[in-house]
């Protein structure tokens, strides 16, 4: 890709990126939230056209005028969100739109031949005929890879492609990419993840602003290289320190013997001023433990205490009103409404309070959105700008702007950092601190095992839906904390 | 409560982004308007050139337009509940019936009180609106318990709505005994159609409540994205009921203007009007995928509708030629109207 540019109105997305990946390569690209990442990857795939430049394959001028073109080509795409048909079963997803037939009628037996074939050549074992739904993350990603080989893709493009898996099911991904690198098939992996970058590419590029800034072999950038490079500007030590729990600090939340689905009678507690880790595998519990004490789920058993005010909870509302906000896992399924603006998301939850007499005032649902664009440093034009179109980084910044307008003191935090940019997180850690002093207490779900050792003062580690080991910050080692998520040790 | 993440922005910088905020986000909300109305009314004046010209000017007559404006007023009523619920994402294929089921009922029970004049059309209209809002909320209630599609619960109530009027009434109109209606029906004030001043009371108090109300912007929210409302608090269940029985209350006040106009509750009078409703919210830019809407672009496209009729009708074009230009027209405008969508999403990377 020779000099590509790309402009959108009011934004100029990529100016002069030229980029290449070599046969058999693993190239990563990193970048923060809108450094034109996405629209470079997208402009490859033919999802979207360049306005400048031009494009080469195997020394070859093309026009990748749309998806079909691209995939002709040879490139194979993965986003971050699959783009599985949920109801259909693996071959059928494999095989979605090159269908073995005889005659006029599908071959059912022939595309479970060449549905096994790839996936024996990957020595990777799938159900056959389980719908995708009922896949796990890191199958439904093998099904995606399967999909681009049987296209014959030279190239293949992952988005985040370990954002949602365990270590376990990362390291699988990993063989599954150096076996297919040793065939030929070259790799852009694009991850905000800088740690395990040089396990797994060969060369880096960095983008910011639309402009590559760099490319180098793996080896010559460290992990705070990188990072500079990405923001332009030196960031402090990754985590902030976080304040010790004052002594005697108020008991804010007390959960007793919660049942909800698979979660059973879990119990724990959280101080004014203290952040609760719960560490463990994806699937281990942890996200349904949050949502039953906000009311997302409504749980089966359990007592739940609020600031020493036993509360029943049959609905988020029911939660709200306690003072427990939940920032959830998936914004863009849960926490926005992407076709709102900035201004109705953030005051979604609270609207009463821009309402007195029953009509609501905008012009303080203005006032206090750019009271929040400000604090929060929330990259938009406007108060009225439609969220769809904001970075990651800043659409979470709107879900933190909805629960901080509202007078919560219990943050249920769900891998709120999980696809956005360094700068952007380091924002969220020190809102988190700064949210301690107030004196509030927050629970964090993460699977960035760090995250967990480097922000919580005391980690609890959750394996299939109980609460298997408790950790104060100093004895918290990697090591520890996944022998007991992985079973390994009690 | 606001945070302060590192430093502290000065007040300067919250008083610029709010400056920012609130000129810039007035500008993009007045293009957006616009937009969004501007080729509604485009096409309208476009129309109301032409047809004049073809018509020899008795187009663009006074007693014309205001009949138009009688004409729609049904259907613009029916529309602006269909804008509530088709904005969640769902559809109300009933009201076509619940006209007649009201009308029916109405007709019936105002024939059979003792009493007359102002009283009696209140009573009637209470007793309408009882069995408009009862049948959207059993429309609802499968909806939100259940998570069953919109449009088979309100298809089944289309059914036995119909089939109810027809065997309260035995097949015939039901005549009204009273001439307490006939102002609502045939009635003017200052110049203006009583039915029209009843059709602008109901565009401009359901316009307040989509925009200006807690309600109207959690049917936004829910449309948008159900889940998201759910977790905020939103009680999902509630605003989704409400705006079945809002469209079954449009549909009884519609009946009773109908029935009003006519001087008789008929079993017959609403088919097909559930489609003309979805027409109508359709032409005006309403999305079927919901989250997106207004009343008073609905109103603009029944008006649309009912001067693109009403011109048909000037120029002596055969009815079957008029569904065939209804049809293109609405088409077109769906076409349109996603041109535009794309256009204005352009900027999302």
């Amino acid at each position: 890709m020779r000099d590509i540019a790309k402009s959108f109105p009011g934004v100029r997305a990529l100016s002069g990126v030229s980029f290449e990946v070599l046969a058999g390569e693993v190239h990563a690209l990193v970048g923060e939230n809108g450094a034109g990442k996405s629209t470079l990857m997208k402009i490859l795939a033919g999802a979207q056209r360049a306005d400048e430049g031009s494009i080469e394959i195997d020394g070859k001028a093309v026009v990748i005028d749309g998806p079909r073109a691209a995939e002709a080509l040879g490139i194979g795409m993965i986003y971050q969100e699959f783009n599985l048909v949920p109801d259909l079963g693996v071959v059928e997803n494999i095989v979605l739109g090159h269908e073995p037939q005889r005659g006029l009628l599908l071959d059912g037996a022939q595309a479970a031949r060449e549905a096994t074939t790839v996936l024996t050549e990957l020595g990777i074992a799938l159900p056959l005929d389980r719908p995708a739904r009922r896949l796990s993350v890191a199958q439904q990603q093998m099904v995606e890879i399967c999909k681009s080989l049987i296209r014959k893709a030279r190239l293949i493009v992952m988005d985040e492609p370990t954002a949602a898996l365990t270590d376990r099911e990362t390291d699988a991904l990993f063989a599954l990419i150096k076996k297919l690198r040793e065939q030929g098939v070259a790799f852009v992996y694009i991850s905000h993840r800088l740690e395990e970058l040089p396990r797994i590419a060969d060369r880096i590029t960095v983008l910011r602003d639309g402009k590559a800034v760099a490319t180098r072999p793996i080896g010559e950038l460290s992990q705070e290289e990188m990072i500079r490079l990405m923001v332009g500007r030196e960031l402090e030590a990754h985590f902030p320190a976080l304040p010790p729990v004052p002594a005697g600090a108020p008991m804010m939340l007390e959960v007793k013997g919660l049942c909800s689905g698979r979660v059973q009678d879990v119990a724990f507690t959280v101080r004014a001023g203290e952040i609760v880790g719960l560490a463990g595998l994806v699937g281990a519990g942890r996200t349904e433990i949050v949502r039953a004490i906000a009311g997302a789920d409504v749980p089966q058993a359990g007592e739940i205490d609020v600031a020493g005010k036993r509360i029943v909870v049959h609905g988020p509302h029911s939660a709200i009103e306690a003072g427990i906000a939940l920032i959830t896992e998936d914004r863009k399924a849960q926490g926005l409404v992407l076709g709102m603006s900035v201004r109705e998301n953030t005051t979604l939850a609270h609207l009463a309070q821009f309402s007195p007499r029953g009509l609501i005032d905008f012009a303080a649902e203005r006032t206090i959105t750019a009271q929040e664009i400000a604090e929060l440093r929330i990259r938009t034009p406007n108060s009225e700008q439609i969220v769809r179109n904001l970075s990651g980084g800043n659409q979470q910044k709107v879900v933190l702007a909805k629960w901080l307008i509202g007078e919560a003191h219990i943050y249920l935090f769900d891998e709120p950092t999980r696809g956005i940019d360094v700068g952007a997180k380091a924002e969220i850690y020190n809102l988190m601190v700064e949210l301690l002093r107030r004196g509030a207490a927050i629970v964090m779900v993460s699977s960035e095992l760090p995250e967990v050792l480097g922000m919580a003062h005391r980690i609890l580690v959750v394996r299939e839906g109980r609460i298997r080991a408790e950790f104060a910050q100093a004895d918290a080692t990697p090591d520890r904390v996944i022998a007991v998520a992985t079973g390994v040790a009690a | 409560m606001s945070v302060v993440p590192e430093s502290a922005p000065n007040k300067d910088d919250v008083k610029a982004a709010l400056e920012a905020s609130s000129a810039q986000a007035q500008a993009q909300a007045r293009r957006t308007a616009l937009i969004r109305t501007g080729l509604a009314l485009g096409a309208l004046v476009a129309v109301v050139v032409v047809v004049n010209v073809f018509s020899h000017g008795s187009f663009l007559t006074a007693t014309n337009l205001t009949n138009v404006l009688r004409q729609i007023t049904f259907n613009a009523i029916l529309a602006v509940g269909q804008t509530f619920v088709i904005i969640t994402a769902g559809i109300d294929l009933s009201v076509g019936s619940l006209i007649e089921l009201t009308g029916v009922v109405m007709a019936t029970f105002a024939n059979a009180m003792p009493f007359d004049g102002v009283p009696l059309v209140l009573a009637t209209l209470i007793v309408g609106l009882l069995v408009g809002c009862f049948a959207g909320f059993v429309n609802a209630v499968p909806v939100v318990r259940l998570n069953l599609p919109p449009f088979i619960t309100t298809l089944a109530m289309m059914l036995m709505a119909r089939g109810l009027a027809f065997k309260l009434s035995h097949g015939r109109p039901v005549a009204l005994t009273s001439s307490a209606f006939d102002t609502i029906g045939t009635g003017f004030f200052l110049k203006i159609p009583v039915a029209v001043l009843w059709m602008a009371v109901i565009v401009a108090v359901f316009a307040i409540l989509l925009t200006r109300t807690r309600f109207g912007r959690y049917v936004f929210a829910i449309g948008g994205n159900e889940e998201a409302a759910r977790l905020a608090g939103i009680n999902v269940r509630f605003v989704k009921t409400m705006v079945y029985v809002i469209s079954g209350g449009c549909a009884a006040v519609s009946g009773l203007l109908l029935m009003a106009r006519f001087s008789s509750g008929s079993p017959q009078t609403g088919i097909g009007s559930e489609l003309q409703s979805i027409a109508a919210v359709v032409v005006g830019g309403t999305s079927l995928m919901g989250g997106r809407g207004s009343v008073i672009a609905t109103f603009l496209g029944a008006l649309l509708i009912g001067l693109l009729n009403n011109a048909m009708n000037l120029l002596e074009i055969e009815s079957y030629t008029q569904d065939i230009v209804l049809g293109a027209v609405i088409l077109i405008a769906v076409v349109i109207d996603e041109l535009r969508k794309r256009y204005l999403r352009g900027a999302a990377g």
